[in-house]
């Protein structure tokens, strides 16, 4: 049994993080000013670089500080921005978080928006640290999964290997999210046969069909120049390793960010935009792929890497699994895990078991090798989605 | 799907699927007689580092490139069996591959 807090939405949060979330990035070196001396005590930043207004980008930012890992919310607006910080901070009040929002133009500049700042932060984070824990069922804990950097080892190693952990997780009840539809171009055929009606194979199959047109229309593929020195030589060969994390179970649905899984099960993400190309790539870096599935309540993230990525994240854990060896004995204080070692003779099994015990232990307050090193990255940029159509969540 | 790896690996190359045209190699690899994961051998003709695919077979231009299974692009020249299988002689069939000159050619190179 897992150890979480408990929010007035009934979801338990497996950290109590106080955010502190710029509005635009003319707020951001105030925000990130605020958090500086608190950065080991549990403040955060997060935000919306943008001016111009979202519906993506505020649900987003309303899912986010509500997300069941966030205690306290700081708003620091610069003052002028498009940002509607007024609905943002009614939905975090609605739920009983403290949030306050601190505009820079009222507070008179700089300096005096950073100290009251860092006065409020001083006074949540003690009540955050105190926060009763309350049983967790492993049937409340939501799983991502991503990867990057991927090489001619992740489909082998580490990404089969998340595949045995999420498929020990989904049989345990919990929920758990892989995405980048951009990455599954070449798979949509062997993935849809997997859902669980034939109406939502239809929905997977049209949003990898999506991807393609869309990256097409772009005239890159979700593939970057490490991919290739590692191995990869195509994205449909960078798709099949990547397809390999969602393991063998049935696929329950089809969410877009923000929307959270009505239940336990496998859920594919679709991370591409709808409608014409608008605002190019649809996740420019890795974190933006976790920042969407934290919005959709994601507690912590499993990520495969194998050219050697060293992020974390803000808000949510991430656990590193390294799948290649050789990139294991250079970075080894930045990983988890160590997949690789499956390319001398380690059984895979024992390799999805480590990873499944793991996320039980950081579930419970575990720290992973980024949260230790200081990571906290985040990204949202803009983008537009419809809203998923019936017959993407089957009951 | 998934790749064949339920049996420990303790061989230099490795066959995902029964069909595949192309190996992997579970490590850096010198030219020369090198022994398969689950039994055989073949002769590579280069080097190839960590997580590059190697053809098992010689494959015709044109030909599908099979891993895991499945296509994973064409080849854009006749590739002969032991020859480093990567951007130099395939291509994806969806959209182009993009890569550093300066690294791609890692696993002939490196």
């Amino acid at each position: 049994m897992l150890e979480g807090i408990l929010r007035s939405d009934g979801r338990k949060g497996i950290r109590n993080t106080l955010a502190v979330a710029y509005l635009v990035e003319c707020a951001h070196h105030v925000a990130r000013e605020i958090v500086q001396p608190y950065r080991d005590a549990g403040a955060q930043v997060i935000g919306f670089p943008g001016c111009y207004p979202n519906a993506y980008a505020q649900t987003m930012m309303e899912r986010l500080c509500t997300h069941p890992n966030v205690g306290a919310v700081l708003l620091v607006s610069l003052g002028c921005e498009s940002f509607n910080r007024f609905q943002l901070e009614k939905t975090i009040a609605a739920t009983g978080r403290p949030v306050e929002t601190l505009v820079i133009q009222r507070a008179g500049g700089t300096r005096a928006t950073i100290e009251a700042g860092r006065d409020w932060v001083a006074a949540q984070l003690p009540e955050l640290a105190a926060a009763p824990r309350v049983p967790m069922a492993l049937s409340e804990l939501v799983v991502g999964t991503v990867c990057g950097g991927s090489d001619g080892t992740s489909g082998i190693t580490g990404n089969p290997a998340v595949g045995l952990a999420f498929d020990r997780l989904v049989e345990a009840g919990a929920t758990c999210i892989f995405e980048e539809t951009g990455e599954l171009i070449g798979c949509e055929g062997i993935m849809s046969a997997r859902a669980a009606t034939p109406e939502l194979g239809r929905e997977l199959t049209a949003s990898v069909e999506k991807a393609a047109a869309y990256y097409a229309t772009l005239g890159y593929g979700s593939f970057a120049a490490g991919n290739a020195e590692g191995g990869l030589s195509s994205i449909e060969e960078k798709s099949m390793g990547a397809y390999a994390k969602s393991g063998k179970s049935p696929i329950s649905g089809l969410i877009k960010p923000g929307d959270i899984p009505p239940k336990g099960g496998l859920y594919l993400m679709d991370v591409v935009p709808d409608g014409e190309v608008r605002f190019g790539f649809p996740n420019i870096s890795d974190n933006a792929e976790i920042v969407e599935m934290m919005a959709s309540g994601a507690h912590l993230t499993l990520f495969v890497t194998a050219r050697g990525s060293v992020v974390g994240s803000a808000l949510a854990p991430v656990i590193k699994i390294c799948a290649n060896p050789e990139t294991y004995a250079r970075l080894t204080e930045d990983m988890d895990v160590n997949a690789g070692r499956v390319l001398s003779g380690t059984p895979l099994a024992e390799v999805g078991d480590e990873i499944f015990d793991l996320t039980l232990e950081v579930a419970s307050g575990r720290q992973t090798a980024s949260e230790s090193l200081g990571h906290a990255e985040f990204i949202l940029t803009y983008k537009s989605f419809e809203p998923i159509g019936p017959a993407c969540l089957p009951v | 799907m998934p790749p064949m790896t339920d049996q420990p690996i303790t061989a230099g190359l490795l066959r995902l699927a029964a069909e595949d045209n192309v190996l992997v190699a579970t490590g850096p690899l010198v030219p020369g007689a090198t022994a398969i994961n689950g039994g055989g051998e073949m002769h590579l003709r280069e080097a190839v580092t960590l997580g590059h695919k190697v053809a098992a077979k010689a494959i015709a231009k044109g030909e599908k490139i099979l891993k895991y299974g499945v296509s994973i692009g064409s080849a854009t020249e006749d590739i002969a069996a032991g020859q480093h299988v990567h951007v130099h002689n395939m291509q994806s069939d969806y959209t182009p591959t993009h890569v550093l000159s300066e690294t791609a050619t890692g696993g002939r190179d490196a």
